[in-house]
């Protein structure tokens, strides 16, 4: 495989350099500052081009054109104008809130999101978080943004909040475990939880291509587990407007409620990046073996690309779920996972472990 | 086992509802939009229905004649009192007497819009039309007159 983007050259010039004229330890603490900041940044910016999209498609799916006065034709300003609101408000809090969990309930959320997104592989050398347990992590991490949503629930003394925080985490509770063991076939497959190999083991075709059968259904319960734990329709009762007025933020305002916005798109944002890295190849542009000059074009194309194409593309998917059905009671909610989806995923678990140890997988 | 049918019958009808649901909802996204953008398209593609009640209007004819013969029974059925009429009594060379109208007065600030005075016209000499820009800023400007001469 030809790869023209790896990014790791530039790294290790820019790292030799900053060691050239200071100590290791003041190099390294300079760069993960950097780093921090860009996916900071990534993530704010993402954020902001997702909210858009999520405008423009869910006014398309309701036979609408969206917004489409700020800022020329397609509307291209509301959104930052939107963020510009939010920054400028109050933050308020209410009198009878627990101070301290009230104001950390926000930082985890993000803190957990931010976490998961720093280990999705942008581009070959363009992990950030590498480690040989990286898919282990990701879930592991996800799990902190329940405990952000319980607290803020908690904390802010409000039917409203305690509702919508009860019902999400059980919700959330509930959907890890098919995320988990959708996520765990994929591991048996490719044998290894390391997010860069599991990349780089997707050279000779993608996953859902060599797993066929048991990879697409597993697949297809990962994106309806993902959408359960992003809080997304039709799972989002846990901010049910009509009955919640916001469920589990229902007290927060200014940009307290901002953290609890983002967190929810780029968790979205996360669950297709992970479904795009286990899936869909990563980074990895298209490889039919075989079709060699094929290959060589397809590899002309940067890696940033074909991950943020294929992560969009499974956005869109999710969107789409999210603007055909209506949303489910909490008991549906929890039959659907525990009679339905976590049975089905055993069954797929099963099914890919007998494949892989008959060598029927490509 | 008939338990385990059920569930498995249950199981693949959800899973057809579910994905006739996403069929139904991509056969919109790929629709044409209805929004109207209001006011860009006043002059180019606005379609507001053509029974639509908007303004009540007296057409006349190429000569600027008509056809009201000032019987009073727009007045008489209106709700709102919202049309006045006032009359003349003239007298016709062959010597009848014949009520002439001389003013229309039309609120538009007062109307209802449930066409009773259009339904109860026998010479169909008023008619409401679609022209539904009529916001003022004083609300003497909405008293309108119908009648030209």
């Amino acid at each position: 495989m030809n790869d023209y983007y790896n990014l790791e050259a530039l790294t290790s010039v820019i790292h030799a350099a900053l060691c050239g004229v200071m100590p290791e330890w003041v190099a390294l603490t300079i760069e993960c500052v950097i780093v921090g900041v860009i996916i900071i940044l990534l993530y704010a910016v993402l954020a902001v081009i997702m909210i858009y999209m999520e405008r423009k498609v869910c006014a398309a799916f309701q036979c609408r054109i969206g917004p489409n006065r700020v800022g020329g034709k397609g509307g291209l300003l509301q959104v930052p104008a939107d963020v510009l609101k939010i920054l400028i408000k109050e933050i308020f809090t209410p009198a009878h809130v627990d101070k301290f969990l009230y104001s950390l309930a926000p930082y985890l959320v993000i803190l957990a999101s931010v976490f998961t997104f720093s280990c999705l592989p942008w581009n070959n050398g363009g992990l950030i978080l590498h480690m040989n347990i990286g898919i282990f992590f990701v879930l592991a991490a996800s799990s902190i943004g329940v405990l952000g949503i319980l607290l803020a629930g908690w904390s802010s003394d409000s039917k409203y909040t305690l509702m919508g925080a009860m019902r999400s985490g059980a919700m959330i509770i509930s959907y890890e475990l098919s995320i988990g063991i959708s996520v765990l076939t994929m591991v048996v497959m490719a044998g290894t939880m390391d997010i860069h190999e599991l990349v780089m083991g997707q050279a000779d075709g993608w996953n859902i291509f060599k797993g066929h059968i048991p990879a697409i259904l597993a697949f297809i319960i990962y994106l309806i587990a993902g959408n359960a734990e992003a809080n997304r329709g039709p799972f989002d009762l846990a901010e049910a407007e009509q009955e919640l007025t916001a469920g589990y933020h229902t007290e927060y305002s200014g940009m307290h409620f901002g953290f609890f916005y983002l967190a929810e798109y780029m968790n979205l944002f996360i669950t297709a990046g992970i479904a795009t890295t286990i899936f869909l190849g990563g980074w990895m542009p298209l490889h039919v073996p075989g079709l060699d000059g094929f290959n060589a074009v397809m590899d002309y194309i940067p890696g940033i690309v074909w991950f943020l194409g294929k992560t969009f593309l499974v956005i869109f998917l999710l969107m789409w779920i999210r603007w055909t059905y209506p949303r489910l009671r909490i008991d549906q909610i929890l039959t659907l996972e525990w009679k339905y989806l976590m049975p089905s995923a055993l069954v797929v678990l099963v099914l890919m472990t007998f494949c892989t140890l008959m060598g029927w997988t490509f | 086992m008939s338990s385990l049918k059920e569930y498995l019958e249950g199981y693949a009808g959800g899973v057809k509802s579910l994905l006739t649901g996403m069929g139904t909802s991509m056969k919109v996204f790929c629709q044409k939009k209805v929004t109207e953008q209001y006011p860009e398209n006043r002059h180019t593609t606005l379609h507001i229905p053509e029974r639509h009640r908007a303004l009540l209007t007296m057409p006349t004819d190429d000569e600027g004649n008509h056809k009201c013969i000032a019987c009073g029974l727009c007045q008489m059925n209106c709700p709102n009192g919202t049309i006045k009429l006032t009359t003349e009594m003239h007298e016709t060379e062959e010597g009848k007497k014949k009520k002439v109208l001389v003013k229309y007065e039309y609120n538009l600030g007062s109307c209802m819009f449930c066409m009773l005075c259009v339904n109860v016209c026998p010479h169909d000499a008023i008619k409401f039309t679609n022209d539904f820009e009529n916001a003022v800023f004083e609300k003497e400007k909405l008293v309108l007159t119908l009648n030209k001469k």
